[in-house]
This record gives structure tokens, sequence and C-alpha cells, in this order.
């Protein structure tokens, strides 16, 4: 629910961009307006996260005898899942700047080569999750798995969301072109993704590197 | 499983008289209103003009009204408790059996915190600040419809827990491991959590749409150390809950996956820890009461310099002090759980902490008090209730402080006493300054004043019925009565349950009054009526336009050079004057997108309650599916003819100049 | 509103004369609770400093001030003093210190998990919350009983406190301190009676349908002697506490009659901290965290590694 009310309100606040129209007849630069909103949302978008990075500190040694991360983290599969990210992020750089130069295609080709690296990222995840519950090792075991799944869980749903904004800013891209709520929209969009990003960074760093150790 | 999941028709409680009766006043009252409402033909003005609205006076007016009807609802809980304790003394066993006692504190609680002060404050703000800075509508005008309804999504939603099923019965905070599946196997805790889920969504979108609108679209000239203080104490009632709500999102969501999925985040196996829900709830909970409060103090400071005829007293200090009271109320969570185990250095820290939070608070009533220090103060309703408040605030913060010293903690925790105090910050800090609100702000709202008489006898009755219910209550704690008793076997506490639940009909006395004061002031709206738009003599620049105000607020946005902007341009003469020519106004049409938004959600959560898994998707993808085909709906905005706005600003600024000359 | 607010002060005060005698907290027959009724005292006092003053101004400046009054002065610009700002930061400030101060030693003071000094040794209880009843274990003794807690008076007495369910809280109000009693962990409390009587005590933490009802008689014996005269009758009684006997007793129940068992197995209080404990792994870290007491969590760490062998298997039942 929390993801993808996350999600809802991210898009929310892009869309009443049109809204934004009102106050342009008052020198009232809008789409400065819907960015900050945007802003604003990512810095609670944190603290959800927060929230689950202090449960996760909390729960992760409450094994009930099971597994520990060192038992099931293979850091060399997750560092894969990690380059793809961090690719997509630069790969969404470039569909910015090709957007702010006003290239249409040269846009929709970096935006699709970022939602195939967003999802590749998302496949290994759900693979990874898969492969623990088969084994046994489903959140249902323990407090750290429940705590574990949970939080990776939590950024993969927002990834997802993502992926879904962004097949819906493909479509708009490729109709309507690159007007300026369409760019603002996109801009809004790559704060998301790159917050994703350094999102993930924490989660690899505290979750997968330090309870591999 | 069934086409309808778990729910079925033993679901609805037939056998219980008290709901059932409940069930038929409810269903009466929704017929009255549903037959006036079509013999009068408003069903058209009430979707086109209310329902679809975006503009934020109007959202301000539906929020307050969905207030005063969870009043109504978490006031009939209250006098149920009070009549059962007094009854079920001496080992008699009332009339509320514990698995109907234990629903009623706990809606009572979640209601009357989140249902009705939440979108009290929320509506106060809604109405007033956009026009105290000087703007037309806010940031995000649909996401403010938006969260509006997802506001009154949560409070249908615990409503419908009176008809189909249960409510929690685990006390408003739902500690695990009582709130889990092992101990509340029924449907009353997921009622609890999606109400609350929902309903928080709406508030966290609310924040960050007026942090926004406070940030971008101050009128020129407004500096942020000139926005009217009312402005500023929602500010950081934004701020605050731009930082706490979140945490709440995530506890509830932790709580949902463990009885959905069987996680265990709080169960007592396979290593979960209840202490953590705890804690967040606490991060989040703390913060809310100063959500709930600093509004007020926004509200009382406007009142007291208004009716005082003076500039607000330490101006600066105020805005200082809600800042330190707004950081300080993030540090100071652990003062609700001194009796949880931990070492003395912990636990005295928070305690101090929590002292330090009286400093500012302190620092307030002085400014209060040194405002009405040589000013010429209109002994008015919303007067009556800033004195009322102040001295029943004081008295409140001082338990406040009592409870914050652990060693007190440790025999006053979880007794009456606690209760007494909470009631004496919330009712006398925040409810008493909503009300005040409500008769401040209502002439802006409606166009015409609320009657005197009735507002002073609804006021007395509210502060003699607030002694009388709760000053009992700190007797109580002090003689070891513990909170959520059922029946009491104790003759020494006899008289004081007695005079509590007098106190309470003296309460409803007041809430009866206010009743009858909108009636009366709607009857004599014409006698009442605000002409100018500023019926107090107002210093800020909500009383700059109409009373209802234009829906686009300013015809032309004032330029302000001072945090009393409109006492300035009245003292310039600048103030009711006709512009030569107005450009257009370009506005945001209203949309029906948020109300079926909600509307979906509201299925999917009901869906989600009862197992209906089906309604669940279909409720969810159709939230997703309305909200997109809004992002792509292109005609979403209109402007206003230069030639109608002159027209209504003319009839305004003449009856202004009026009223100036006279 | 001047002469209601006098009421309310005369009420509250005579209210505080007349629960002096009547059995709560400000009533309290053990060293803890008159500290800690003492602490309450002082520091209202303290408060009432303010508290008065900032009351009679707001009547008197509403009174003195009302527009009706027209011979006193009018400043509506006057907004700013420096003097009075400094000063109306000052007062409370300087009160926050003080109570700052006293909030911090009473604090060490009064540290529930602080053994009674000067009073020789503890007696020790193991408290059990149950849904819902209490079970009080004597380790010492090797009995039990289920809502009646008996102790000698002016001997110390440490209590050791779990739950088999939900958080409750054990609470004797003229004793002094509550504390959480809670799953799969071990709170501690001391507490001393100063004469003997009977004391009511019961959860004061919300737990469920039948919480009302979680009550028990706290008395305290005049002497050690009745104290071993009541113990040697509760060893007469037949009824035994064992494991498989606990596990009917655990079961749901509400006001539940007093009961005694003449014998219990040795580590049942251990067993049933450790039926959850086991699953939280290693607990060091994360008390430290919580600010959880080293003692404390020392122990957690020792009884988890303790049963890890069996951890597997308890898990899964």
């Amino acid at each position: 629910m929390s993801t993808l009310s996350a999600n809802l309100e991210s898009a929310n606040l892009d869309s009443v961009s049109h809204d934004d129209h009102a106050h342009a007849h008052d020198h009232h630069d809008t789409s400065g307006d819907t960015i900050f909103g945007f802003w604003l949302y990512l810095m609670t978008d944190c603290l959800l996260f927060a929230s689950f990075f202090a449960t996760y500190a909390v729960l992760f040694m409450n094994t009930a005898g099971g597994v520990s991360g060192k038992d099931i983290f293979e850091l060399d599969f997750v560092a894969v899942e990690t380059a793809a990210l961090l690719i997509s992020s630069i790969t969404f750089g470039f569909a910015m700047i090709a957007a702010q130069g006003q290239k249409k295609a040269l846009t929709l080709t970096w935006l699709f080569i970022t939602f195939c690296l967003g999802a590749a990222f998302i496949g290994m995840e759900i693979y990874e999750f898969h492969h623990l519950i088969v084994h046994g090792n489903g959140p249902q075991q323990s407090a750290f798995l429940t705590s574990f799944f949970s939080l990776v869980g939590l950024h993969g749903l927002h990834v997802t969301a993502g992926l879904i904004w962004m097949t819906i800013m493909m479509i708009e891209v490729a109709k309507r072109g690159l007007g300026k709520p369409t760019v603002t929209r996109l801009s809004c969009l790559s704060l998301f993704w790159h917050f994703l990003d350094i999102v993930w960074i924490c989660v690899f760093t505290v979750v997968y590197l330090m309870g591999a150790m | 499983m069934s086409f309808l999941g778990n729910l079925s028709l033993d679901a609805i409680p037939f056998h219980e008289p008290i709901l059932v009766f409940t069930m038929s006043v409810i269903a009466i009252a929704g017929l009255i209103i549903a037959g006036l409402i079509t013999k009068y033909k408003k069903w058209g003005v009430l979707w086109r003009d209310w329902i679809t609205s975006v503009d934020h006076k109007r959202l301000g007016v539906m929020y307050i009204l969905l207030a005063l009807i969870m009043l109504f609802r978490g006031f009939s809980d209250a006098i149920m408790m009070r009549a059962q304790l007094a009854l079920a003394t001496s080992g008699a066993p009332g009339y509320l059996p514990p698995e109907h006692y234990d629903q009623i504190f706990t809606a009572h609680g979640v209601i009357m915190i989140i249902f009705m002060a939440m979108p009290f404050m929320i509506g106060l703000m809604n109405i007033v600040l956009p026009l105290q800075i000087g703007a037309r509508d806010v940031a995000f005008p649909f996401l403010n419809n938006l969260s509006f309804w997802f506001t009154a999504s949560g409070a249908i939603l615990i409503n419908l827990s009176l008809v189909f099923g249960e409510f929690a019965k685990t006390g408003w905070v739902a500690y695990p491991p009582l709130s889990e599946l092992t101990f509340s196997p029924g449907v009353g805790v997921d009622y609890y959590i999606w109400a609350l889920q929902i309903s928080g969504l709406g508030t966290l979108l609310t924040a960050v749409n007026f942090l926004v609108t406070v940030f971008k679209m101050r009128a020129p000239g407004m500096t942020l150390m000139k926005m009217p203080i009312f402005t500023w104490a929602c500010t950081w009632a934004n701020i605050l809950i731009a930082a706490s709500f979140p945490i709440l999102t995530a506890v509830l969501a932790m709580l949902t996956l463990d009885r959905y999925l069987d996680f265990h985040f709080f169960t007592n196996a396979a290593g979960g820890n209840a202490m953590m829900y705890i804690n967040l709830f606490w991060a989040w909970g703390h913060p809310e009461v100063y959500i709930l409060v600093l509004p007020a103090f926004g509200i009382f400071s406007e009142i007291i310099s208004t009716f005082a005829g003076k500039r607000l007293f330490g101006y600066k200090s105020m805005v200082y002090a809600s800042g330190a009271i707004s950081i300080l109320g993030f540090i100071v969570w652990l003062h609700h759980f001194f009796t949880m185990g931990s070492s003395a250095n912990v636990n005295a820290f928070f305690g101090v902490m929590t002292m330090v939070i009286a400093v500012p608070t302190g620092v307030k009533l002085f400014n209060w008090l040194f405002t009405i220090y040589r000013g010429r103060l209109r002994i008015s309703v919303p007067v009556l209730w800033t004195l009322g408040f102040m001295i029943t605030f004081t008295v409140g913060g001082m338990t406040g402080v009592l409870l914050a010293i652990p060693g007190a903690d440790y025999v006053l925790h979880n007794s009456l006493f606690l209760i007494a105090h909470f009631h004496n910050t919330i009712i006398g800090g925040a409810v008493f300054g909503y009300l005040a609100g409500f008769v401040f702000w209502f002439p802006k709202a409606m166009g015409f004043k609320l009657n005197e008489k009735w507002g002073k006898a609804s006021f007395w009755c509210w502060i003699i019925g607030f002694f009388v219910a709760f000053m009992p209550l700190y007797v109580l704690g002090f003689l070891g009565m513990t909170r959520r008793l059922n029946h009491t076997n104790n003759p020494d506490w006899n008289i004081w349950l007695y005079i509590a639940a007098g106190g309470a009909v003296i309460i409803m006395f007041g809430i009866i009054s206010q009743a009858i004061q909108l009636f009366v002031s709607f009857r004599d709206r014409e006698a009442l009526d605000d002409t100018t738009g500023d019926p107090w003599n107002g210093h800020t620049l909500e009383w700059a336009t109409s009373s209802p105000p234009q829906v686009y607020n300013f015809a032309t946005i004032p330029h302000v050079d001072d945090i009393d902007a409109w006492t300035e341009a009245k003292e310039k003469g600048q103030a009711y004057q006709t512009k030569a020519s107005y450009s257009p106004i370009h506005m945001p049409k209203n949309t029906s997108a948020g109300v079926f938004m909600a509307a979906s959600l509201t299925a999917f959560c009901f869906a989600m309650i009862w197992h209906i898994w089906w309604l669940a998707v279909v409720g969810l993808v159709g939230a997703i599916a309305i909200f997109i085909k809004r992002c792509y709906t292109n005609d979403v905005d209109y402007y206003i003819q230069p030639d109608e706005i002159a027209r209504t600003e003319a009839a305004y600024n003449s009856s202004g100049n009026k009223e100036l000359n006279a | 509103m001047l002469i209601r607010n006098l009421c309310n002060i005369a009420l509250a005060s005579t209210v505080l004369a007349l629960s002096g005698c009547k059995g709560g907290i400000l009533d309290p027959k053990g060293q803890i609770g008159i500290d800690e009724k003492n602490l309450i005292i002082i520091a209202t006092v303290l408060m009432l400093l303010v508290v008065v003053p900032v009351i009679v101004m707001t009547l008197y400046f509403a009174w003195k001030y009302r527009d009706t009054q027209n011979q006193e002065i009018y400043a509506p610009k006057w907004a700013h003093s420096n003097k009075i700002e400094a000063a109306v930061w000052a007062v409370p400030i300087v009160i926050v210190i003080i109570l700052g101060v006293i909030t911090w030693e009473s604090t060490q003071e009064l540290d529930p998990y602080k053994p009674i000094e000067g009073k020789g040794e503890h007696l020790t209880v193991e408290v059990v919350s149950l849904n819902w009843k209490w079970l009080f274990i004597y380790p010492e003794q090797g009995i039990a009983t289920v809502n009646e807690l008996v102790f000698p008076a002016n001997v110390p007495v440490e209590y050791k406190i779990t739950s088999e369910s939900t958080m409750n809280s054990f609470f004797i109000p003229q004793l002094g301190s509550q504390i959480y009693s809670m799953a799969g962990m071990e709170t501690k409390l001391h507490l001393i009676a100063n004469e003997p009587g009977t004391f009511k005590g019961f959860s004061a933490n919300y737990s469920g349908a039948g919480f009302t009802g979680m009550k028990f008689n706290a008395i305290a014996t005049p002497t050690q002697a009745d104290f071993d005269k009541w113990v040697t009758s509760v060893k007469a009684n037949a009824n035994n506490l064992t494991h498989a006997n606990y596990v009917e007793l655990a079961k749901a129940s509400e006001n539940n009659p007093v009961a005694y068992y003449g014998k219990v197995d040795d580590g049942l209080f251990h067993t049933i901290v450790m039926k959850y404990m086991q699953a939280h792994g290693d607990m060091n870290k994360k008390h430290h965290a919580m600010g959880e007491h080293g003692q404390m969590s020392k122990k957690h760490h020792e009884m988890a590694e303790h049963s890890m062998p069996s951890s597997h298997s308890q898990g899964e039942e």
C-alpha cells in the first residue's frame, strides 16, 4: 500500500501541473512549483525508507534460529543488479539531456534503454526472492527475513512503479512530443529515478555488504 | 473463498440493540437529508459546486463539516463511556460488555484525533491560509480535492465498521502483540489500519501541497518574516506532517504485512519486536499532537491581536518558539513509555527534553498576555475561547511537565491522570482553538456572523463541562485508577466517576448550543450579514476581500509591506480601491476525478478488510486508471473575464467604503 | 470566571487533602512510593510558581484592558520590548533548569532496576502476566500463586517480570513504580512495603477483553515469620505447577480466583521467557541501541546462547 500510494503521490504532483496554468498570468513559475512539490514528496518517501531501514537495523539479528544474511546473500549477483540500476541512472541522465535539447527520438531511445535496465534489475530481484522462498527462506520464517524482504521489496515496488510511469511517459513523448509539461514530468520522473538509485546504494551497503561480512 | 470474501450477514450486528438503534438513526437521518436535497433540487449544486470543487475555501468548509459530524460520533462514544463507568461501579457490570466497550474507547480516540481534530485543523487552514498569503488558490488544487476525499474515505471506513463487523478492540494506539492476528483475529484492527492509512495519505498530500503554496505563492513583498502568524503556525505543522506521517505509513504497512502475510515485525514468535512498533508509533504520535496544537496557537494569536486592536507582541519570538516546539517534538517520543525498562539515563534525557518544550510554550503564553497589555480587548466569543484556553492549557501544561518526570510517570502512567492531562491539552488547546477559529472565520467562509448569545452559551457549557468532567479524572489518577477499565469496584472512586459523567453532560449542552447557534444564525443570516468582508476590523489579508470571497480570492494580488498588511492598507487609505481595469484570471476547473479515485480506493480498502480479493484488484486498478486519465485530460482550466471581475468588485468596494466612512 | 477558577483551585486542594487518606498513590506505604509522592509534590509546587501568576495575569489583563474601560493606556503599535522578551524566555528557562536537575537526579534514584539499598537481602518473585491473570513464582521457596502476592513488610522485593502473551504493566500503586511485562523479555522492578497491609495490584496496560479483571491483592505480612508460615501453608497444597499444567493455566480466562501451587517445576519462568527469546537471536545489540539495561541484555545474551541447540525445534512448535 505504501509504495503504491507513494507512486500515486508522485504522479499526482506531476499531473496537476495542468492546474498550475492557473497562475501563469501572475508571473508564476509553475513547473518550478511542481518540481519543488515533488522534491518535498521525495523527502517524505525518504522517511518512509528510513523507517524500514531502522526496523531492519533492529530486527536483522533476530534470525529465529534460521538463516542470517551471511547464509543467503550472493554478492556477485547483487553487484550485477546494482550495476544495472546505477547505469540506468546515467542513461536517464542522457534522456534528460536529449529532452532539454528537444530531440524526441533520442529521448525515447535513452528512455527505452533505461527501462530495459530497470526491468533487468526488477527481474533479478524477483529471481532472488523466488529463489529464497522456494528454499524455505521466505519472509514468514523470521523477523530478519521479514525486514529484509520488506525493505528490499519496498524499493522494488518503487522501481516497478517507476517503470510503469516510464512506460506512460514514453507513450506521452511519442504522441505529444516534448512540450513544457511533458519535460516537467520527465524531470520529476528523473528525480524519482535518481532518488531510488541513492536508496539502493544504502540498501546495498547496509543490507548486502554489511550483512555478508 | 466466497464471492464476498469473509463478509456475510453474520457480520452485521443485529444482536446489539445499541448498534441497531445507531444504524436506524443514521439511516433515518440519511433519508431525511437525501429527501431534502431532492425536494429543493440541490443534487446538481452539491455535485458541481461542492463535491467536485477544487476551490480551497469550499474544501475547507467540507473538511469542517466532516469534523463536526465526526465530533458528534466521537462525542457519542465519549458519553457512552462515561455513562458505562458511572453505572458500572461497585462491581456492577454496567450496560456495555467489554467487547463493545473496548471498541468504543478505541473508536473514540481514533475518531477524535484523526477524523475530528485533523480535518478541523486542515479545514481552517484550507479556508484561511491561501487568503492570508494573498494567493488565488493552493499550488495543486486537484490534489487538494483528492486529499479531502481520502480523509473522508477514512471516515467512511471507520463508520462502516459500525454496520459491518466490528472496530478494533486495542485502544487507539493498537500496540502489538495485542493488535496482531493471534490476539485480534477479527476485522477490527483491519478497519483501523486501512482507515488510518488512507486518511494519513490525504494528510500527507495536504502538507506537501500547502508547503509548496506557502513557499512559492506568497503575495509580492511578503517575506517569510512578514507572513501572518497563523500561516507560520500551519507551516510548522505541515513540516511536522511531512516529517512524521511517513513513519505512520510505514508502521501501519508493517502491521498490515504481519496480519495479512504472516510476517514477523512485531509478533511474539520468530523474533518479532513489539517495542519497535511502540517506538515508531510514537515517533509519529508525538509530533502529531504538535500538529494539532500549533495551528490552534496560531488561531489564538490572530484572535488576541485582532480583538485587542493591537499588533501581536513578540512576533519573532512566536515564530521561533513554534519552530523550537516543532523540532523538540521529534526528540521526546520515549516519554510515552518510560515504564518499558529503558535505562535511567535514557529516561532522564527524554524527560528533560520534554520539559524543555515547556519553555517555548510558556513564551507563547506570555506573548499573548503582553498582546492584551495596553490593548482594547473586545470580549467576543473568539476571545472567550482564547481566555478559556490560556487558563485551561496552563493547567494541562503543568500536568504534562509532571508526567515528563520519569519518577512521577512511574506511578501516573496509564492512569486517569494521564487521560485528564491529554484531554486538558487537546480540548483546552486544540479544540478550543478550532472552535475559536470557527467563530472567527465563519463570516469569512459563509458571509454572515454567528449568533453571539448561543456562542457564549456554548463556550460556558464547554469550559465548565470540561472542568467538571476532567478534574475528577486527575483525582482518580491519584487514587490509583487506571485507564480503559470496563467496570470498577472501589467505593472511593464512585463520586468522582459520577461527577465526571455530569461534566460530559454539560459538554453535551455546549455542543447542542453550537448546533442551535448554527441554526439561529442561518435563520437570521440577513441581520448578521457581513457586507464588508472585514467584520472584526482584522489585520491580515483574508479580511481584504469579500465574505465569502470570490472564487479567485483577489481581483488583483495585493502587495505586502507589513505583517498586518490589511491594517496598513486601511491606514494608508488603500482599502476598497476599485481598479480602472482588471486582467483576466486563469482558474482551475472542478473535477470529479478526486471523488471517484477516493471511492475506488475506499472499495479497495473495504475489500482488503473483508478479503474480497477481486474487489481489491478492481478498486486499486480503478483508482490508478482514473488517475492516469486525469493526467491526460486537457480541459482543466478557464478564464474569468475583466468585465465580470469589475462588476463583482464594484459591489464589494462600495459596501466596504460605506462601512469605512460610517 | 475568576470565581470559578478559585473554586477549581479550592477543589483541587481539597481533593489533594482528601485523597491523601484513600489508598492511592498519594497514600504510599512503601519507600519508593513515598519518594515518588514527594517528587510529585515538589514538582507541582515549583510549577505553580509560574502557573498561578499566568492564570492571574490572564484574568487581570483581560479585565483591565477590556474595551469598555477607556481610561487605560492604548498602544496599538507596541509589539516589542527586549526587556519583557528576555524575561518571558528567562523565567520558564530557570524553572525548567531546576526541574531538569530534579528530574535527572530522581530518575537515577528511582530507577526501577536499581536494588533497594540498606534493607538487606531482596526476596525474588517472578511475575508472569497471562491472559488475564497474574502468576507469581517464588523461585527460592519453590511455590507459586495466581492473583495473590505475599511478601514480608520491610523486606525489599525484586520482581522479574515477563508476559506470556500481550503487554501488561505490573503495578501496585501504594508501593510505587510500575513496569511493563513483555513476552520474550524480562523487565525488573524493586519495591518495598514499609508497613504491613493489603494493597491493590493490577495491570496498568490494557491487554484485551479480560483486562479489567486482572487484579490481585499484594499482602505485606507483619514479619518474616508470618511470611514463612504462609509459605509453609502454600507448600502443603497438593496442587503442583508443572510445565504441562502451565499450558492449561496459560489459556485465556477472566476474573480468575486466587490459586496456590505447593510446588513449581524448576526453571519454569526461564522457559516462559525463552519460549520467544530463542527467536530473538542475539539481543545484545538491539538492547544497547534502545538504551536497555546492560545487565539485562547481558542476561538475554547468555540465555539466547544457552538455548541455541534447541532453538530449531522450538521454533517450529
